[in-house]
């Protein structure tokens, strides 16, 4: 690595945290500053001006918002995220529950789409305009236009409702065997790979057009190279960087779906967690979990950054 | 006959594909329920017209009944009112800002420029559906708030697709033209820049408002979209889902309106002529 890499490579470290320290100010305020009053919304029915009162009191919520998002911001680095405020049990326990699921059903979505989009895309952009790359494409458009939701649907419908091959919901017991664990992933996992895949299927292939359409690539191919060394060998050591930004950029689309999916089958995950809080107006566990999904997507982001700078020859010397 | 021989200027032409001529069909089909959806109702949407829940396709219920016995028919015309017009009204919101911001500061640039692009790309760190649920945990869930989620959401994107565009144009011979004979900032912004990038942007815009449509009825399906007792696309497919193993047709129908309309639009801009085209990502 040479100088002035890393110098690259730290300044996308200073923006990630710098971003970081944003996502959160703009968390936490539109949580806090939009009418709605927590208070009230715990008391319901049993609402009174006194009573009221009184909980903002012992919830904090009576101080200024600048000295609450301190001590938020102040406790989420060590460690001490606060207390739920519906089931009154501290934020970290709960999250902790839940968080590895989340990532479990996030890794291995990104495992199984990842190098299936890139191969898809990639065939698809040797043999363009072949009757593979139309059915790859129209495939692609296809399942960018269907809702998450939808494809969950009629999967669920197909697999569990007719076949019943599958169980509907991906409840999973700690006694749960390891076929049963397998057979409730299956579902949620295809529906996240089919919903991620097809944009990454059309980013990927438009990336590596953009690059057959440069001059190198034309004398490549009056030199007599073949239509896959074009492809492999020219074009796409030149599109990582557009790559790499197009998977991590897929990747809020993934976080979209894992939050519907965990929705449809009831999966114990953070999005599912979430989702929840905000029914209830939980506001300290809407605040972590947005913070902990905002940092690894920033993560994700930051990682492609970096990639793209090490993929540019340019830069090696 | 000389006079023959002076014919008008030829227009300039753009050959239809037959795929597009069909989507753009389908998609002014749904615009014209959605505008005139009134006229087309034949039971009040919320009202239980039947007994039978999950009832069948049948004369008095052309698409069946729905888990409490309200008319699907209705209520998916209706539907087409609330997805439609919720997401058009926060794609006309989110692309003023967007575009009038993108080109003030591909026009202004320097330091306006760069303290814009910065405090717009903080948006861009948080991930589409995660921005909605805060700002609906923030502010409850109702049709304006929805629309605010909508335009803080995906103004950033035409923000920057404009301003990127714009930047280009910026930097040829015609704009320093009119900068040298006089013309001010917001004259090049909307009588130079404007008029070369609209098209690229109208398609842009076409694009996003499929994402929009989506995120919409993906909200309304986690229940924090359209409440009860009225449904967009998305709120109906959530209320029939109990129903998915003995009344599938209720869920199915508002999923396939949704995919009809999402998949016309993204066919219609993929078949766009291509001088359109080339812009887009």
């Amino acid at each position: 690595m040479t100088k002035r890499t890393s110098a690259m490579i730290g300044e996308r470290l200073a923006v990630a945290v710098l971003s970081l320290f944003l996502v959160s100010l703009a968390v936490f305020f539109i949580t806090e500053l939009l009418p709605g009053d927590t208070a009230q919304e715990l008391l319901g029915q049993a609402v009174t001006k006194e009573a009221a009162a009184i909980l903002r009191e012992q919830l904090g919520l009576d101080r200024p918002a600048v000295l609450r998002y301190m001590d938020w911001i102040f406790g989420l680095f060590r460690g001490d995220l606060g207390f739920s405020l519906v089931s009154n049990r501290p934020v970290s326990d709960l999250i902790s529950e839940r968080l590895p699921n989340s990532l479990i059903l996030a890794a291995i979505t990104m495992a199984i789409t990842i190098p299936l989009a890139l191969g898809l895309g990639i065939i698809a952009a040797i043999w363009r305009g072949s009757i593979f790359d139309r059915a790859i494409s129209s495939a692609a458009i296809m399942f960018v236009s269907f809702p998450e939701f939808m494809i969950a649907t009629l999967i669920v419908m197909l697999f569990s409702v007719y076949l019943k091959w599958l169980p509907a919901l991906s409840f999973l017991p700690p006694s749960a065997s390891f076929t049963t664990i397998v057979l409730a992933f299956i579902m949620p996992v295809t529906v996240l790979v089919f919903s991620s895949c097809s944009q990454m299927i059309r980013l990927t292939r438009a990336a590596i057009s953009d690059a057959m359409a440069t001059p190198y690539v034309e004398l490549a191919l009056l030199k007599g190279a073949s239509r896959p060394r074009l492809v492999l060998r020219h074009a796409l050591p030149n599109s990582v960087a557009p790559i790499v930004n197009s998977v991590a950029l897929s990747m809020s689309g993934l976080l979209g779906g894992v939050i519907i999916v965990e929705t449809v089958f009831n999966y114990p995950g953070l999005a599912k967690l979430m989702v929840d809080g905000v029914m209830t107006r939980d506001m300290p566990l809407i605040q972590t979990c947005s913070m902990i999904f905002c940092g690894f997507y920033l993560l994700l982001i930051m990682a492609a950054d970096i990639i793209a700078i090490l993929s540019n020859p340019r830069l090696r010397r | 006959m000389t006079s023959a021989s002076i014919k008008p200027r030829r227009k300039v032409r753009f050959r239809v594909k037959p795929l597009a001529a069909i989507c753009l069909l389908v998609v002014l089909f749904w615009v014209i329920v959605a505008l005139f959806a009134p006229f087309f109702l034949r039971y009040p949407v919320g009202d239980l017209v039947s007994y039978d829940y999950f009832g069948p396709m049948s004369a008095d219920y052309w698409l069946g009944t729905d888990y409490l016995g309200r008319d699907i028919y209705s209520r998916l015309v209706m539907g087409a009112r609330y997805t439609i017009g919720i997401a058009f009204a926060g794609l006309i919101l989110a692309g003023t800002i967007g575009v009038v911001l993108g080109l003030l500061a591909a026009a202004f640039g320097g330091l306006f420029d760069t303290l814009l692009s910065r405090a717009i790309d903080t948006f861009v760190g948080i991930p589409n559906l995660l921005l909605a649920l805060v700002i609906i945990a923030g502010g409850g869930s109702s049709i304006p708030v929805l629309i605010g989620a909508i335009t803080a959401i995906f103004f950033p994107g035409c923000y920057r697709f404009t301003r990127s565009m714009a930047v280009n144009v910026n930097a040829l011979d015609f704009i320093s033209a009119a900068r040298a004979r006089g013309e001010g900032h917001f004259y090049i912004m909307i009588h130079e820049i404007l008029p070369n990038i609209v098209g690229p942007i109208l398609a842009d815009l076409g694009l996003r408002f499929v994402h929009i449509v989506l995120l919409l009825s993906g909200l309304s399906f986690l229940g924090l979209g359209v409440q009860p007792p009225y449904a967009d696309w998305g709120a109906m497919v959530r209320e029939n889902i109990i129903g998915i193993s003995y009344g599938a047709p209720a869920v199915i129908i508002p999923c396939l309106a949704l995919a009809s309309l999402a998949l016309a639009l993204n066919l219609l801009i993929d078949n766009l002529p291509q001088r359109i085209r080339d812009h887009l990502e």
